[in-house]
């Protein structure tokens, strides 16, 4: 009974440091846990890869340096995805530090593609606020919604956005999101309103809200969910990178985790069969 | 200069996270310090990034540069000039304007994009013959979507008490739902516990160099 005293008296703080532990170790040693793709982040992938060559995508930058470590891995996948499939891509953001973020993903992916050029294959438009406003104007009006790029060039000056009007020449959207406004905002205007397909990656914390849209309208196409997404793509391109790797750590975390869960609850139940 | 400005960058970056995480053993000053650091840098960094990234680019620069053509950004910009009003007592009744023009035409394009895209798309979704599907696995997954979403719905219905066969339909859905929240629980853990990576990626990558970050 004396370990049954213990089991149920554990100390927040040796589950705290085991978790550290338990999510350090991974990151200095590598274990490759296997790895499966789901079919939601497939459905992306083959988004990309069905898109024919020197079409022109938009990929919105919704979050900030709070959700860094989950959305920059699948950004950076995502980018190098559409870069290989000579994809010209046209990155917005609805939040204000989307645009830093987009910019440190840019750097990362263009290493890869030293030869792209700024304004004719890709281009950064900045932050605009107004979320779901936002989207219905760049619909309707793309040019007086975003006149000027990030640095403050006026977008007549970039060819890849010459007969960019509205939606019309656009191929899809791919929202990454961390909240609001973000991918919801993106499926009620520009698929539920313009019929433009939308895809996203997100939080994990977000997708089991997200997750109804993936559905057979295809309010969603497909959905990248947490790290783990980000490591299925990854996977998909065959560029292993932070997801990858942080997908050992995440996997040690979980095991201590139900660890801790199973042993509460032996601790829970035997001590209720005591007191009976 | 750059490199040793960068190096300081990341001591300091250290010290404030494991500032932060001490707050897991028990409330201290050092998190405290963190904490109020923390405040004061978003908000100060928030105010000057509003003035550069919105006012300036979206109303200062085209109405000084092009009246003519963008006056009508005069009517917004006085309508967050009448917000600012709430920070004088004797007129801060004047602020319920603008609060009133955002609710108003927030609630009303919302009403109509949530109408479509949450209720009637998602409605039409569960309305299948989960029997035309293409095998037996979706054809129970199609099933259990009818059936968790009717018994579901039954639960939040309270005009009738639960009991009978409409109370069975209820507990059925809140089974059902406790999966919904399971599902959401492990989702947030794994949220949780890619932060945690990242900030040990930075402790044991930037900062440390034992790592490739």
């Amino acid at each position: 009974m004396k370990i049954l005293n213990i089991l149920t008296k554990i100390d927040r703080r040796i589950i705290f440091l085991l978790i550290f532990f338990g999510v350090a170790f991974p990151l200095l040693v590598t274990i490759n846990f296997k790895l499966g793709v789901t079919k939601n982040v497939r459905k992306v992938y083959n988004m990309i890869e069905e898109t024919p060559e020197n079409s022109t995508v938009v990929i919105s930058y919704d979050y900030g340096p709070s959700t860094k470590p989950e959305i920059q891995p699948m950004a950076i996948a995502l980018l190098n995805h559409a870069f290989r499939k000579k994809l010209r891509v046209i990155c917005v953001a609805l939040w204000p530090m989307g645009v830093q973020m987009c910019n440190e993903a840019l750097e990362t992916a263009l290493q890869y593609f030293p030869d792209l050029k700024y304004g004719k294959d890709y281009v950064n438009m900045g932050y605009k606020a107004g979320g779901m406003v936002t989207i219905n104007h760049m619909a309707k009006n793309f040019r007086s919604t975003f006149p000027t790029d990030e640095g403050g060039t006026p977008i007549d000056e970039f060819p890849i956005l010459n007969g960019i009007n509205n939606f019309n020449k656009i191929a899809f959207i791919i929202g990454l999101s961390a909240g609001d406004p973000g991918i919801k905002q993106w499926v009620q205007v520009a698929h539920d309103s313009y019929g433009k397909p939308v895809a996203g990656g997100s939080t994990a914390v977000q997708v089991p809200f997200l997750m109804p849209y993936v559905n057979e309208q295809q309010q969603l196409t497909g959905l990248i969910g947490g790290l783990k997404g980000a490591a299925e793509y990854e996977k998909l391109i065959n560029l292993p990178g932070f997801a990858t790797k942080g997908m050992d750590a995440q996997s040690i975390a979980h095991l201590i985790i139900i660890m801790f869960i199973v042993i509460g609850n032996i601790g829970f139940f035997a001590s209720k069969k005591q007191k009976n | 200069m750059i490199y040793i400005m960068e190096r300081i960058g990341v001591w300091v970056g250290a010290i404030l996270t494991f500032a932060i995480l001490s707050f897991l053993y028990k409330d201290n000053p050092f998190y405290k310090i963190a904490e109020q650091i923390f405040i004061g840098i978003s908000a100060g960094y928030w105010f000057i990034y509003t003035i550069y990234n919105i006012l300036i680019p979206n109303l200062f620069t085209p109405v000084l540069t092009d009246f003519s053509n963008n006056r009508l950004l005069l009517l917004p910009a006085f309508l967050g000039f009448l917000m600012l009003c709430r920070l004088l007592p004797k007129i801060d009744w004047v602020s319920r304007y603008p609060i009133s023009f955002v609710m108003g035409t927030t609630a009303g394009m919302s009403l109509i994009l949530f109408l479509r895209s949450d209720i009637i798309k998602q409605t039409s979704e569960t309305m299948m013959n989960p029997f035309s599907a293409p095998d037996l696995a979706a054809t129970i997954g199609q099933l259990i979507l009818i059936i968790g979403t009717l018994t579901g719905i039954i639960y939040f219905f309270f005009s009738k008490k639960h009991e009978g066969v409409f109370g069975t339909t209820a507990r059925v859905g809140i089974y059902f739902l406790m999966v919904s929240f399971g599902a959401a629980f492990g989702y947030t853990i794994m949220a949780r516990i890619s932060l945690l990576i990242g900030r040990l990626n930075f402790l044991l990558g930037d900062w440390l160099g034992i790592i490739k970050p």
